[in-house]
Parts: structure tokens; C-alpha cells; sequence
């Protein structure tokens, strides 16, 4: 094969990504591995590098004695076309194994519209789509990452899911796994035990039944197979493992930089964020514990940039002093400290003329909607004085670039709400007037409107989602309310995000849309190069499935859910009563302000949430 | 300045030239070998390669200008450390205090590996051979102003077959590199054009060696 790819690698687009041989890529002897995983990121290279969950799951599972992990990413097209033509099934980089030669099969999915990319990769790999077509323990299929908390779309395709934190569940899983396999289990023995793993989900030991309208009747579970799923956490991030000899590129990806997570979960509470939701509770990590990974991380990839991430960095207790200390050590050693995810608070903006000494960042809000009333609706807690107050120190200190990102059609927008986008925008470029040292410059606001989807494990999981004609309407409303020329307004097309909430959402009989749409072509649906919404509409038409049931529809508060039977900790009584306080235009305190109650600390044993 | 000379070889030849100059920042930095930055608005760490190396493309002969900041390091010891934080397929062969003007440098001997899958056709090294001892070699050149033609007999200095078996041809070539500048895949592409029966089913090519215009190896 090796000699094949020679000769293809010189006809595709950007060769490097398909090699592997990047530092830090872990090689193993063949002979002393038991288990082999293929790890699957369902995108491509550039994106599915710029994971940090999937580095942190490399490692863990590499860590492991006699398992050897080694990674997949979905090819572009120029090489998935090479592919079919000479009959080269799809391969792992470190070993350039056939990923149907492996004993498990792992994906991580973070994107509803990278489903038809897992199907392909399977498709191309000669491995067959449906569990039920996979016979014996070869070729497990397994899934994680934060679309598994709704898995029942792929539910026919993949074995089991992981739900949750994936550090320590996925060893117990490989391990069991291990075991299966010396002792020749059937996969069916092997599929009732990993069941009995906390936070796996075998969808096959669960039936799902429709009444005649089509919502689901009830959920029925095989004997022995847990009633609800609660997802896996870790409770302790100072000892928990954190990969600081991590993979090196070779060639240029998204996020080309050193990535460190500063804490988990979020106090802020947005009623339409499925993240803010489905990671609570929150954990801390100290800042000794960060600076010393951060400088091993850098000292050993020779990376000239690190971020710190979170949910929401500012809301880290330890900033400060990390940051005091880590300022130093990145200026002395030529290395650019990105903190995105910054609040428009006070220490965020002596924090950001600190940075700025290295170099100036963008200056981004996330305001997400125009009216303090629907902020409220969204518990939003951002407001039009802090917006402009952060734009008025940003202008006089030679600014002049801003991007403010909204989302149409959120519960409860009337088009006061859409106009006050307009009016927000206004006053940005008021502030700029009144601010701004250099005005030959002229100022760049850019303003984004996405299109609402309301997802699963989030107050707003029963909502309707707005008619693609009624956001377009929205969105032309607000175009017509831009006169200035300092304005660049992008609107998504209404056509992927209405896919997302079908996705979502959706439950077992969307499924084989994914599965027609791929057959019918589609594949890196995430890209403007390759999306077709007509294949999608096609296949919707083909299986007599109705999009609107998932979207514009809404589902009832006595519905049975299709993600029921997962838990994320926060209760669903919870969700229900922030949804009704939504519709009273009730803020609900952060976590650090005020405890809510929403039943996420039941998922800790050792530490208390650390709001 | 100081300037090393590395190869590139094995699956590295798929790096292309910038993601090359960012590969050798970051083992700069992973060896504990500071580069002194550029000076301006953007300061970039200061790596310069000779001559843009094709993707695809092996070289023996690659070099690399650069600059440590701070307390002097031996040359030996950048190889060292360099090696041990590079990747495998890019690799230092020499670490040296400082060579010729890059300007200086005019010629470069090539490899040409010419694959056929049904076996080398009877007569290709010979007619290979006049073909490139020809006045006037036409081939299309892909510029920015779109398709021109080019000759390229004149930047062909030298040339030998130097083996063939049952199914490849390996040609040896002395071409200009710099002012003017002979892509070596140029070569192939003229026997595609003059002698179709000829055109190999694959060719690869490595740089061997740089040399001034005297011939004499550029370091």
C-alpha cells in the first residue's frame, strides 16, 4: 500500500495530512499489543488535531500497556476518490493498519453534521455500517463526545457510548475489552458486560415504540440494561492525566497552537448552551498544577503560542495568579498567550492590555441577542453598558475592529428583539466616535446572526425551532436597519442549521436518512465544498421522514424524550423550570452567585462543585 | 550566519515548504536553541531554506540559514540536540559557521527515478538520451500569466543514464537551480511530450548535490 500512496499523495490536495510520522506520534511494537484502537476523529485532519478531547484520549489510551491507539481522520475528497479507485480502504497513521484490521473502532463526535462522515469512514473502511452486520468481538464500534448525549440518531450504527469524561471510563472499557478478547467472548456477552460499565449506553438493549402521531410512546430496556445512563466525570483535574508530550503537526492545522484546559463546567447558566448544561458541575484545576503542565507543554512541542481554554476563562478562580505567572514566562520565551472565552469584566480588560503587549488580539462579544429582555429570556448575562464600556477602553486603545455574534429566532423574538441587533450596532459605532484615537483608520464592526437550534439536555430542548423563511425574513429585517458602511453582516444560510436540529434532536428513525444521504454522496456536510441540501431533502423524501417534526414542531413537555434515558446530572425538572422562568423573562443567578440546584453536584463523591 | 545541511527523505517529503520552515521553529525551540526574531511589526523567528523544494520531492541537500539568540552554541551540539527534536525523515547532516552567498549557488544534480509498470520499452535510455542532448527541449511551463513554453535544453548542463532494470530507468542530471530555474520534473514532462511511448507510468525525483556555476559543491 505503501508504494500505491506514493504515487496517489503527489495527486491530492495537502499530502502531509495523511503520513502521520509527526513528533510525539506514539509507535508500538506490533507483537506486544493486544488490543488495537482506531481512533476516528469524523473530520479531517486539520480539524480533528485541533482537538484537545481527542489528545487527551490518545494519551490515555497509550498509556495503557498492550493497547495501542492510533488515529483516523476522514479523507478530503480529491483522496477518498483516489481511494476508490484503486481500492485502497481507509488506513491509520501510525501503522497505516486498514482500520478494518482493527479490534475497536472509537469516534469521537462533537457535530451533528459530521454524522455522514462516520458512516463513510466506516463505508470506506469495508467495515459494515449497522451493528447488527457486525458479528463477533472484531470491529467494536464505539462513540463519545458531546453529541453522544443524544445518541439515537446513530444508534443502528454504532456498538455502544461513552458518555461523559472519557479519562477513566474509556480504560475500563478497554480493559473489559482485553479480557473479551483472550477469553473469546461472543459479542453479545461482551455488549451485556461493558453495559454494566457506569456511563455506557448500549442502544441495542433499549426499544423504542411511536404512537400514531408519531412522537415517541415509551422506551422499553432489555433486562439488565440500566434504566437511566449517567454520564462519567472526573472529579479531580490536579491528578487527573493531561498530555504534555502531545503530537506536533507537521503540517498546518485549525487551532496550531498548545491548548490548555483551565477548568471544566460553567456557572454561567445560558438557557439555550447545551455545553454550559451538559458539563456541569464545575472542577477547578490549580494554577501550580497549570503553569507546570503549560511550561512542560511548551518546552517540549516548541509551540510559539498557547491558549488557555474553557467554557468561560474568566469565570477561573486562579486567573490572576496564572496568568501573573504566565506572562513573564511567555514573554521571555517568545511564546503569543491567547485567553479567549473573556467576559467583558474589569479584569478581563486590564487582562487583555496585558496580553496586548505581545500581540493584539480581536475583540469579539457574543451578545446573542439585541433586547436586555431577551437576553434575560436566554439568562444571557451580558449587558449593553458592558458591551460598550469594554468598546470604549478597546477604541482609545487603537482598536478598531470588533465582531458581535447573535442568533436569530430564540424563544420569544419578536422583531423589537431583531431591531435591537440594529440599535446595539449603533451604539458600537457611537462609541467609536466618541473613542477612538486614530479614525483614518476607519472602523470593521462584523456582525454574525446564526440560526437558532435548540438541543437536548438544555432548558430550551422542547422549543420550536423558527421556519427557514421566517429566520431568512428576520435576517433581511435586520439587513435593511444597516446603513453604515462600517458594518460587514453575515448571515448563515438557514439549510445546515435546520439539519443540525433535526440531528440534534432526533431520535432512532433519522438514522437512515444519515445513512441514505451518505450512500447518495454526501459527506463533509460541515463544508461549503461538499454540503448539497438537496441530497439531504432527497433522502428525507426517500425515507419518508418529515424534517419539521424535529424543528419546527417542538416537542410537548409530557413527550417521552429520546434522550431520556441519559443523564448529564443536571435534573430535568430543572431544565423544565428554567424554561418557564425563559418565558417570564426571569434571569437566573450564576452558580457563584447563587446555587440553582440543578442536580449536577449528585455527580460528585470526593469534591464539592466548585462554583 | 550559521547554515546546516539536511536531508529530506522517507514520508517528510510530503511537507511542503512553509509548514518545512514552521517544522524547523518549533525544533529550534524543543532543542533549547533560541532563533533570533526578525525585527518590524510581525517578528518571526529568522530560518531561511536555500531553495523551495517541491512537495514530493527527496533532497540530500537541503540548507538552512538561521540564527540562535544569546551565548554561542558548537556546531556539533546543534546537530545533536537538533536531530533528537526533528522528525524522522528530516535530519541534520552537518551544522556549519557559515557558507557562501546563496546568490553564488547556479546548479544542482538530480536523480530521476522513470518507473514503468509493463517494463522499461526497448531503446528508452538511448532515445532518452538524444532526446536531451537535443538544441531545443519545448515543454509548458504553468506561470501566473497562465501556459507558456518554455526551452529547456539550455538548463540541462549534463546528463547519464545511470541504471536501468526490468522496470526503471534511473537518469542522472546537472540543472540549473537559480536564474534561471529548471523544475527537474520538467524533464519528464518533455519526454511525455516528445516520446509518449516513453513517458513512465510514475517518476519521482532527489536532489543530490548544489553546486556553483564552476561546478564545484556550494556549501
Amino acid at each position: 500500500m505503501t508504494e500505491l500512496l506514493e504515487r496517489i499523495l503527489p495527486t491530492v490536495q495537502k499530502p502531509a495530512r495523511y503520513t502521520g510520522g509527526e513528533f510525539n506520534e506514539i509507535q508500538k511494537d506490533r507483537n506486544g499489543v493486544r488490543v488495537n484502537v482506531a481512533f476516528c476523529f469524523p473530520d479531517t485532519y486539520e480539524i480533528g488535531m485541533s482537538n484537545v478531547g481527542m489528545r487527551i484520549l490518545y494519551g490515555v489510551m497509550n498509556e495503557m500497556e498492550g493497547v495501542w491507539c492510533q488515529r483516523v481522520f476522514a479523507p478530503w475528497g480529491d483522496m477518498q476518490q483516489a481511494m476508490e479507485e484503486h481500492g485502497i480502504p481507509l488506513w491509520a497513521l501510525e501503522s497505516k493498519m486498514p482500520v478494518r484490521d482493527f479490534d475497536m473502532i472509537a469516534f469521537t463526535i462533537g457535530y451533528e453534521m459530521s454524522y455522514t462522515n462516520i458512516l463513510n469512514m466506516l463505508r470506506l473502511s469495508n467495515v459494515p455500517l449497522r451493528a447488527s452486520e457486525r458479528k463477533g468481538l472484531k470491529n467494536i464500534v464505539f462513540a463519545g463526545g458531546v453529541c453522544a448525549f443524544n445518541p439515537e440518531p446513530l444508534a443502528d450504527f454504532i456498538d455502544f457510548f461513552s458518555l461523559g469524561e472519557g479519562e477513566e471510563i474509556t480504560p475500563e472499557i478497554i480493559m473489559l475489552y482485553d479480557r473479551a478478547k483472550a477469553e473469546a467472548w461472543s459479542k453479545e456477552a461482551f455488549l451485556t458486560q461493558v453495559a454494566k460499565i457506569p456511563g455506557v449506553y448500549v442502544p441495542s438493549f433499549y426499544r423504542h415504540e411511536y404512537n400514531a402521531d408519531g412522537t415517541l410512546a415509551r422506551i422499553t430496556r432489555c433486562d439488565g440494561a440500566p434504566q437511566t445512563v449517567t454520564k462519567r466525570i472526573v472529579e479531580d483535574l490536579d491528578s487527573a492525566y493531561y498530555p504534555t508530550k502531545m503530537i506536533v503537526p507537521s503540517t498546518e492545522i485549525v487551532h496550531d497552537r498548545a491548548n490548555l484546559e483551565v477548568f471544566r463546567g460553567c456557572i454561567r447558566g445560558c438557557r439555550f448552551c447545551q455545553a454550559g448544561f451538559s458539563c456541569r458541575p464545575v472542577r477547578k484545576k490549580s494554577a501550580d498544577v497549570l503553569y507546570r503542565q503549560a511550561v512542560e507543554i511548551l518546552k517540549d512541542s516548541g509551540n510559539n503560542e498557547i491558549t488557555l481554554s474553557s467554557l468561560s476563562t474568566s469565570d477561573y478562580r486562579e486567573l490572576k495568579d496564572l496568568t501573573d505567572r504566565m506572562i513573564p514566562y511567555c514573554a521571555s520565551n517568545r511564546v503569543n498567550l491567547s485567553v479567549p472565552s473573556l467576559r467583558a469584566d474589569n479584569f478581563s480588560r486590564e487582562l487583555m492590555a496585558k496580553l496586548q503587549t505581545q500581540r493584539k488580539s480581536g475583540l469579539t462579544f457574543a451578545p446573542e441577542a439585541g433586547t436586555q429582555r431577551l437576553r434575560d429570556v436566554i439568562n444571557k448575562n451580558l449587558t449593553e453598558e458592558e458591551i460598550l464600556t469594554t468598546c470604549a477602553i478597546a477604541f482609545s486603545g487603537g482598536w478598531n475592529n470588533v465582531k458581535l455574534y447573535f442568533m436569530l429566532g430564540l424563544p420569544t423574538e419578536k422583531d423589537e428583539d431583531v431591531l435591537g441587533i440594529a440599535e446595539l450596532v449603533y451604539k458600537v459605532i457611537q462609541t467609536w466616535k466618541e473613542n477612538a484615537v486614530n479614525k483614518k483608520r476607519g472602523l470593521r464592526v462584523h456582525v454574525a446572526t446564526a440560526y437558532f437550534v435548540p438541543k437536548p439536555h438544555t432548558p430550551f430542548q422542547w422549543e420550536k425551532q423558527i421556519t427557514p423563511e421566517e429566520y431568512l425574513r428576520r435576517a433581511r429585517l435586520l439587513k435593511d436597519h444597516f446603513y453604515s458602511k462600517s458594518i460587514e453582516y453575515n448571515y448563515h444560510a438557514p439549510d445546515l442549521s435546520r439539519l443540525e436540529a433535526v440531528f440534534a434532536r432526533g431520535d432512532r428513525r433519522v438514522g437512515r436518512v444519515i445513512e441514505t444521504a451518505m450512500q447518495n454522496g454526501a459527506k463533509l456536510d460541515g463544508w461549503d465544498e461538499y454540503f448539497s441540501y438537496a441530497t439531504w431533502l432527497d433522502a428525507f423524501r426517500q425515507c419518508g421522514v418529515d424534517p419539521n417534526f424535529y424543528t419546527v414542531r417542538g416537542y410537548g413537555e409530557e413527550e417521552v424524550l429520546p434522550w431520556d434515558v441519559i443523564d448529564v446530572g443536571v435534573r430535568k425538572d430543572f431544565l423544565l423550570s428554567e424554561r418557564h422562568r425563559a418565558y417570564r423573562n426571569l434571569v437566573t443567578p450564576d452558580c457563584r452567585t447563587a446555587c440553582s440546584g440543578c442536580g449536577a453536584n449528585k455527580l460528585l463523591r470526593e469534591v464539592a462543585c466548585d462554583a | 550566519m550559521p547554515r546546516l545541511l539536511f536531508e529530506k527523505t522517507g514520508d517528510a517529503i510530503w511537507i511542503s515548504h512553509l509548514d518545512l520552515m514552521r517544522l524547523f521553529q518549533r525544533a529550534f525551540k524543543r532543542a533549547g536553541l533560541p532563533l533570533k526574531h526578525t525585527q518590524g511589526f510581525n517578528q518571526r523567528p529568522s530560518v531561511s531554506i536555500a531553495l523551495p523544494l517541491s512537495v514530493g520531492m527527496e533532497s540530500r541537500c537541503e540548507l538552512l540559514d538561521f540564527d540562535i539568540d544569546g551565548e554561542s552554541i558548537a556546531l556539533d551540539e546543534i546537530t545533536c540536540r537538533l536531530n533528537r527534536a526533528l522528525i524522522s525523515g528530516v535530519r541534520v547532516l552537518d551544522t556549519y559557521g557559515g557558507g557562501r552567498k546563496i546568490r553564488e549557488l547556479a546548479l544542482l544534480d538530480c536523480t530521476l527515478t522513470l518507473t514503468y509498470d509493463s517494463g522499461v520499452p526497448q531503446g528508452a535510455a538511448e532515445t532518452i538520451e538524444a532526446l536531451l542532448c537535443s538544441d531545443r527541449i519545448l515543454t509548458e511551463k504553468k506561470g501566473k500569466s497562465g501556459i507558456s513554453e518554455q526551452d529547456i535544453a539550455p538548463m540541462i548542463r549534463s546528463h547519464r543514464i545511470q541504471a536501468t532494470d526490468a522496470n526503471t530507468i534511473l537518469l542522472c542530471a546537472r540543472i540549473c537551480c537559480q536564474n534561471p530555474s529548471l523544475n527537474p520534473m520538467q524533464i519528464v514532462a518533455a519526454i511525455a511530450r516528445y516520446l509518449p511511448e516513453m513517458n513512465p507510468s510514475f517518476a519521482k525525483c532527489r536532489r543530490e548535490m548544489l553546486l556553483d556555476e564552476n561546478g564545484n559543491e556550494f556549501r
